[in-house]
């Protein structure tokens, strides 16, 4: 039997960290979605160096893990003489990592509208990134929400490691409960619990959404 | 910044040392996990009633957990209830739970891509239930799914880093010692390590789309 009491004592701690959780995701969600249709429009644009300089981004960033992204601005920042708070380098290390995998899901979405739609909205006066804009991004938006859904339950999960660089957050907040009452089973069941609430119904969204859209095919 | 410091000859040797175990871990991993994720991703494609039901809630929890928690919880927790594990143990139990679940979910899709009409003709052709999964439907499917595992592979090798918390001596971990060191090492060497998690990765990268350019 689980000690419920651990979890009721200690409420207020879990709900900062749970909150804290959730910021930190949906701040790194906007981050990355902005950061990534950048990189996203310079791997396509017809601007060669900028095409290079998107690939470069999205092929490293993808091939290091998240903690050594994190402990760059944590550690390696102040050796510079750049201090950050644990929640604020944390939630950066999280924007940088997942605007990577969104460049790729966004890039994928464009590519998949008709070439046919550039070059009509180009050739009736549009400039390039207002043919972007209003033409191709919202056909291929449609297409990019489940794959974003599902960085966005990555994101929650990945905010975990704000843990290791005492960021406030959920895991945190668990490892700290553990620490003062010598309980780490249970508690570790109730912070699992908590990371469940958030990502079993975005899962359970994004698997209608895929659904939907399969069907609409 | 000191990279003629940071990049001694004995730094060089640690943190070699650091990836060969980050190595290790990844690879004795992905094979067990592979193992398991086959065995799950199949029950789960053969509908079992009741089976294939617990199968996909505990595929689901994990799935959607961090992986970050459950080597808390391998390390940390499981003493508690009387089942300790060394470091090295600790992490690979917990990158198997959580790598199997990935894994079986590449399992079951690769199965369900192979058409219903292969299972239907070895059937009326006198195979049984398990022969047709085993000779017909299993090789096809593999095929289909070394682009994923492969990826999944990648994700595996970055996310040993995690066992930096529990100070397992991977790459990480000896990265962060050095950096404790001297101030003026932390840049070099999280240049360095950067590079050695990319080359590895980049170049299954390229395995995986030259492989996936193959079908």
């Amino acid at each position: 039997m689980l000690n419920y009491s651990i979890l009721i004592d200690h409420w207020d701690m879990y709900m900062q960290g749970f909150s804290n959780t959730l910021k930190s995701s949906l701040l790194a969600l906007v981050g990355s979605l902005v950061a990534g249709t950048i990189i996203a429009i310079f791997r396509i644009a017809p601007i060669r160096p900028l095409n290079w300089i998107g690939a470069i981004y999205v092929e490293f960033i993808r091939n290091i893990p998240l903690i050594l992204i994190v402990f760059v601005f944590f550690v390696g920042l102040p050796a510079i003489g750049i201090r950050l708070d644990p929640f604020t380098a944390g939630t950066l290390g999280l924007t940088v990592y997942t605007a990577a995998f969104i460049a790729e899901a966004i890039r994928a979405g464009i590519l998949s509208v008709p070439k046919g739609q550039m070059e009509a909205a180009r050739s009736s006066g549009l400039t390039y990134l207002q043919a972007m804009w209003h033409i191709i991004l919202p056909q291929a938006i449609k297409i990019v929400i489940p794959p974003l859904g599902n960085q966005f339950i990555n994101l929650v999960k990945n905010s975990s490691v704000l843990g290791v660089i005492a960021g406030l957050d959920l895991m945190y907040f668990g490892d700290l409960i553990s620490s003062e009452t010598f309980v780490t089973f249970d508690v570790y069941i109730f912070v699992a619990m908590l990371y469940l609430v958030l990502t079993i119904p975005l899962s359970l969204g994004v698997g209608a959404l895929e659904r939907r859209l399969a069907r609409s095919r | 910044m000191d990279f003629s410091g940071a990049y001694s000859p004995a730094h060089l040797k640690f943190l070699l040392e650091g990836f060969l175990v980050t190595l290790e871990v990844a690879f004795i991993s992905i094979i067990l996990s592979f193992a398991v994720g086959i065995v799950i991703g199949t029950l789960r494609y053969g509908r079992i009633p009741v089976v294939s039901h617990i199968l996909a809630v505990g595929v689901e929890t994990i799935r959607n957990l961090p992986l970050l928690l459950i080597i808390f919880f391998t390390y940390f927790a499981l003493p508690e209830v009387g089942f300790k594990l060394d470091k090295l143990y600790a992490a690979i139990l917990a990158l198997v739970i959580f790598e199997s679940a990935m894994l079986s979910e590449i399992v079951r899709s690769g199965l369900n891509s192979i058409e219903k009409g292969q299972i239907e003709a070895a059937r009326s052709s006198g195979l049984t239930y398990v022969q047709t999964l085993w000779h017909i439907i299993l090789p096809q499917a593999l095929r289909r799914m070394v682009p994923p595992i492969v990826g999944q592979f990648i994700s595996l090798l970055k996310d040993t880093s995690l066992a930096v918390v529990i100070a397992l001596p991977e790459l990480m971990n000896h990265a962060q010692i050095i950096n404790g060191r001297n101030v003026n090492y932390v840049i070099p060497i999280f240049l360095l390590v950067a590079m050695m998690y990319f080359i590895v990765n980049y170049s299954l990268s390229l395995v995986s789309r030259k492989l996936e350019h193959k079908h």
